[in-house]
């Protein structure tokens, strides 16, 4: 029964990530990739690894893919691949290459079946991977790398805008990028004169970025 | 219990595709999908090895993986934006000034 639960999955998932690289729209991608994700969260629940179902379905099928999708919309890039492929050669090269690796994993799975594995019943394993002892292990033994994780999801977001004010403030739109700079260069000043009232100008210049 | 294997070949299986994502797609919106493809493959064969040796290791670092990947969808996106409008394609091909 499980076994049966397993291929069915494992198909959707497979089917899926296919669909995902064949459609043309790159909207009907995201989907594809949704339903690939959310396979794979059946797997990991499979797995006796209901935390990370949980936040696959969350972080991955929630925030990642309303991202992607956003993005898509906001750009209007459904459809960028209709022109003439320049490097025709390269795809035919990728296929042969991808089909070697395909080979190379089935071969090493085939070879590695005879060896004993270590036969943990579904008992034990449950009863190890908990939330409760998930977090448990992020609060002590992790406790570094989940700090570090915390600095680089700072460190991205402080990036993200960064980013997105430059470009429009380069974009050329619209004829005001003159006043931005100005604006952002007095933010400069004040931050480094007067380090007490760093916020007010910073705010103004990103509300005034952002208006436009 | 299925077995392990099975998992790690799907696993195979996923990555593969993802790879073939990022060779032949253009679109750099489905070369970041392709990617994302990819570490859940990975993703799915560290939970697999977890299951397989009782440990929860395997699965803080699915965790990290994730968080990571959440941090590198965000910057990423931003740079296609910024790419997009100062060069009105997302076509990975046309984005090619660095090339010698």
């Amino acid at each position: 029964m499980e076994l049966v639960m397993f291929w069915i999955t494992a198909a959707v998932a497979v089917v899926g990530a296919v669909a995902m690289l064949v459609t043309r729209n790159a909207v009907h991608s995201a989907l594809f990739l949704l339903l690939n994700f959310l396979a794979i969260a059946v797997l990991f629940l499979m797995l006796l690894a209901p935390f990370l179902f949980a936040i696959q379905l969350t972080v991955y099928a929630g925030a990642i893919m309303v991202l992607f999708l956003f993005v898509v919309m906001l750009l209007g890039a459904e459809r960028v691949e209709d022109s003439t492929d320049k490097l025709a050669w390269q795809r035919w090269l990728a296929l042969g290459l991808v089909g070697v690796l395909l080979v190379q994993a089935v071969v090493v799975g085939f070879l590695s079946r005879g060896t004993p594995q270590a036969s943990a019943d579904v008992a034990a394993v449950a009863a190890v991977s908990t939330p409760t002892a998930i977090g448990e292990s992020l609060f002590t033994t992790y406790l570094l790398p989940f700090e570090i994780t915390g600095i680089l999801l700072l460190v991205a977001i402080v990036g993200v805008v960064v980013l997105q004010t430059r470009s429009q403030a380069h974009g050329g739109a619209f004829d005001v990028v003159t006043e931005d700079t100005i604006m952002s260069e007095r933010s400069a000043e004040t931050v480094v004169s007067v380090p007490d009232s760093q916020h007010a100008p910073e705010e103004e210049g990103t509300e005034a970025v952002s208006s436009r | 219990m299925v077995p392990t294997m099975y998992y790690v070949l799907l696993s195979a299986v996923l990555f593969t595709l993802g790879v073939l994502g990022v060779l032949i797609r253009r679109n750099a919106i489905v070369v970041f999908m392709s990617v994302e493809l990819m570490l859940n493959a990975a993703n799915l064969a560290f939970v697999a090895f977890a299951r397989e040796l009782a440990t929860i290791d395997g699965q803080v670092i699915v965790f990290f993986v994730i968080t990571v990947a959440a941090a590198e969808v965000a910057v990423g996106l931003a740079l296609l934006v910024a790419i997009f409008r100062t060069r009105n394609t997302a076509d990975i091909d046309e984005v090619s000034t660095l090339r010698g």
